[in-house]
Formats: C-alpha cells, sequence, structure tokens
C-alpha cells in the first residue's frame, strides 16, 4: 500500500520539477533559493521533532502518574503552552526573554518555542493513552512485584505507545506546518524564501506552488512513517496466519 | 531591563486593548465563514457524483497539507493578479476561514456518519419529509460530537489569528511588534498580548465545555 504511494509522490514530483523547468526557465533562478529555505525548514523540524517527543512523553507521564506537585507543573505547563499562540511564544523566547539575560541564537528560538508549544498538545495525547492502559494491568503488574521503574518501563508504555502513534504522527504533521512561522524570529524557511523571492520575481503562482509541494513532500514523509511505526508495533495484536 | 509598569499602563494596554477589537472580529469573522464552508466542501465531498466528491477530497487534502501562513501569503499576493484587491484584514479571514473550513468539513462528516444508519431507514419507513428528517432525527443526533470540536476550532482560529501581524492587519500581535520597534521595549508588549491570549482561551475552554453539557441535555431532554 506504502510503496506505490511514495513511487507515485515521487513521480508527481519529479514530473513537476521536470515541467517547471522546461515551462518556466526563469525557475533556476530562484529554486535555490527555495531549496536554501527548505534546508532551514527540515533543521527546524527534526530538532524541534525530537524536542516535541520528549516533552510531551515526560509531560504526559508527569501528569498521569506524578506526585501533587510534579503533576501540578506539568498541568500548569501545558496549559500555559497549549493557551498561548505560537507566534507570541516565539517572539516572547527571541525578544523578550534577551531583557532577562536569557540570549539564544534564532535557531534554538525556534526549536524550544515550536518544540514546547506541541509537546504541550502531545502532552494531552500521551496522558489519554497511558491513562487507558487497562487498570488490570498495573494490578497484574504489582501483584507480580515488579518496581514501579519496570512497571512503567515493561509493561504500561510499551502498550500506551501504540495508541500515541496515530495523535503524535497528526500533530507532527502540524508541526512540520508550524515551522512555517520560524521568519519571525529571523530564520529564512522555506516560506520567508518564497516571500522574498515572490518581490524578486513576482512569479507568485509558480513560487507557492513549489512551497506547498515542498511541504507536501514532507508532510507524506511522516505520514508513511507513522503508518509504518503502527503496523510495526500493533503486529502482536493481528491475527497470526498458519 | 526591569518591567515598568507605567509603561505597561500608559502605552501598551490602551493600545493592546484597541487591537484586541479586531483579533476578536477577525476570529468570529473566519469562524462564520469557515461553518459556512466547511458545510459546502462536506456537501460536496460526499457528493454522488464521483468527479464532484474526487475533487473536493483532493482539494481538502491540499488545504491542510499547506501551512496557514503560506496560503495568507498566497491570496495576499495572488488575489490582486486576478484585479481582486481586498485590504489585508478581508485576505486574513478569507485565509483562515478556507483553512479551517477544510478541517471543519471532517468533523461535520464524521458527525454525520456517526448516526447508524437505521434512523434514515427508520425515518423512510414512518414517511417522514426530508426537512422532517433532518430537523427531527438526523441533525440532534449530529449535533453533540459537532459541538466540541467546532468549540475546539473556535478556540484554534483564535490562536491561529496573530498570524495575520505578517501582513500587516493591526491586530495584537501587530500592535505589540509595533510598540516593541517604536519604544524599543519588546518585553511588556509580547508579555501583556501573550497573557491575553492565555486568558482568553483558558476561558472560552471553559465556555465551550459549558456549551457542550448545555447542548448534551437539552437533546436528551
Amino acid at each position: 500500500m506504502a510503496i506505490p504511494r511514495i513511487a507515485f509522490i515521487f513521480a508527481i514530483t519529479a514530473f513537476l520539477a521536470g515541467l517547471g523547468v522546461a515551462t518556466f526557465s526563469e525557475l533556476r533562478i530562484f529554486l535555490p533559493a527555495l531549496l536554501r529555505g527548505a534546508v532551514v525548514t527540515v533543521q527546524v523540524s527534526v530538532l524541534s521533532i525530537a524536542l516535541f517527543l520528549l516533552t510531551a512523553f515526560v509531560a504526559g507521564i508527569a501528569r498521569a502518574f506524578g506526585t501533587a506537585p510534579v503533576r501540578w507543573s506539568a498541568a500548569i505547563f501545558v496549559e500555559v503552552f497549549r493557551g498561548t499562540s505560537l507566534l507570541v511564544i516565539l517572539f516572547w523566547f527571541f525578544f523578550v526573554l534577551p531583557e532577562f539575560g536569557v540570549v539564544m541564537p534564532p535557531m534554538v528560538a525556534a526549536v524550544l518555542g515550536i518544540g514546547l508549544n506541541f509537546g504541550a498538545y502531545g502532552a494531552e495525547v500521551v496522558r489519554g493513552a497511558v491513562q487507558s492502559v487497562p487498570r488490570g494491568q498495573t494490578e497484574a503488574s504489582i501483584a507480580l512485584n515488579m518496581t514501579q521503574f519496570k512497571r512503567m518501563t515493561r509493561i504500561i508504555i510499551p502498550q500506551a505507545v501504540v495508541i500515541t502513534i496515530p495523535g503524535l504522527s497528526n500533530l507532527t504533521i502540524e508541526l512540520i506546518k508550524a515551522t512555517a512561522l520560524v521568519s519571525a524570529v529571523t530564520l529564512t524557511d522555506i516560506t520567508f524564501a518564497s516571500v522574498q523571492q515572490n518581490q524578486l520575481h513576482y512569479r507568485t503562482l509558480e513560487i507557492f506552488a513549489i512551497t506547498v509541494l515542498l511541504y507536501y513532500c514532507l508532510a507524506q514523509f511522516i505520514r508513511f512513517g507513522g503508518g509504518w511505526l503502527e503496523d510495526h508495533f500493533s503486529r502482536h495484536l493481528k491475527p497470526r496466519s498458519a | 531591563m526591569e518591567w515598568r509598569w507605567d509603561f505597561t499602563f500608559d502605552v501598551v494596554l490602551p493600545r493592546l486593548w484597541e487591537a484586541a477589537g479586531i483579533t476578536v472580529y477577525a476570529t468570529f469573522a473566519s469562524f462564520f465563514l469557515a461553518l459556512i464552508g466547511g458545510l459546502v466542501l462536506m456537501l460536496l465531498k460526499t457528493a454522488k457524483n464521483p468527479v464532484v466528491s474526487g475533487i473536493a477530497t483532493e482539494l481538502i487534502e491540499l488545504i491542510r497539507a499547506t501551512p496557514l501562513l503560506v496560503l495568507i501569503f498566497f491570496l495576499f499576493f495572488v488575489l490582486p493578479e486576478f484585479g481582486l484587491t481586498l485590504p489585508p484584514l478581508a485576505t486574513g479571514i478569507l485565509a483562515i476561514a478556507i483553512y479551517n473550513s477544510a478541517l471543519m468539513a471532517e468533523v461535520y462528516r464524521a458527525g454525520l456518519q456517526a448516526v447508524p444508519k437505521g434512523q434514515w431507514e427508520a425515518a423512510i419507513a414512518l414517511n417522514l419529509s426530508t426537512y422532517k428528517t433532518f430537523r427531527r432525527i438526523i441533525i440532534p443526533q449530529t449535533l453533540p460530537p459537532i459541538v466540541p470540536a467546532l468549540g475546539n476550532y473556535l478556540i484554534a482560529i483564535f490562536k491561529e489569528t496573530p498570524l495575520l501581524s505578517f501582513v500587516a492587519v493591526a491586530e495584537m500581535m501587530h500592535a505589540a511588534k509595533l510598540i516593541g520597534s517604536e519604544y524599543y521595549r519588546f518585553t511588556e508588549a509580547v508579555t501583556i498580548a501573550g497573557l491575553f491570549f492565555l486568558v482568553m482561551s483558558l476561558v472560552s475552554a471553559q465556555l465551550v465545555r459549558q456549551v457542550e453539557t448545555y447542548v448534551k441535555r437539552s437533546i436528551q431532554h
């Protein structure tokens, strides 16, 4: 299922690229700038996806199983970062924190802002998944005299991970789209590069078509990756073939 | 640099308060447009004609794969080329509305599909008119799952309005940026803007929860 679709997307991409080069020979003027922007987008995406997953699991598990003070601080973190707009968070990290003596390069501000913002959304997904593991599993592992650490790492989390995959891969696609905002902290990503190139060359339709196509391809990686992970982790649920 | 309360009260609050009006206006305008747009897209997607439904499905997928900011810039630069020059605020509202109607179409569809097929068959068996089928049978069962989801989209739209500052719409984030660059003090303006968004979305999340219980109660008698 996945492989024909990937081939299909590659075929379309190659076809459009060829068509573009053939039809609009100006493409070679602005394509390099757009691809440089794409590199920045990919860098920001990969780093913030790592931070997003880490934050989601730490905050989600803290909210579900922590002691009261841990639970409360996780809840406050989630509400603050979910309740404010991502753009405001990015601005705050980049322009306000220096006033308090914390100066960070734009890349760090972007990754922190996006990672923490989406981590707060992801924490709720993880919390829901962890809490939906049947209670009998916890009780059984207590009856088997497992330590709490072992109970979490061997019993609860492996079962919760499967449940989180669709939700988290949706959020990851949203995250990639949200990286379009990083021009607010002076990074030149695809979106900003396309606005710049548009002001230089006025080929709006072509430039934005390429931009949308690049985002679409990035999202496909996550969609297929998520599908593959889901298959991989839920193999034990499928009926065995003889 | 320390926090200055006099600056906060004399400059930041009045100007942000003015801009808050635009933010709220843009939120509700694009929410209502998206409510209608989502319904239209959903009807097109579930149309009998496979060509129409295929095109609508691909359109929804394309819009969902596009970042909102790219859509805003796209409309902002492309509409004038077709001779349609709208003020930035209208362009922004249109972009947010299009983006969210693609998302809401899925919500409507899920709500409609949640109604068991037997309900339709029973309505036909009882010889109810189309109007009565929808008014008495289908819509009351569709609303409970849809309303909370739509409420969440209202909050999401509210948090998307700062993107309009990229095309110079005078909403809160734009006002905060302007104050920052005029006085070279970002601290107060951006923090207050953030607090405003936090408080507003917490309050509206509470409101959505109340509407949800109200809808549930009023439908289950």
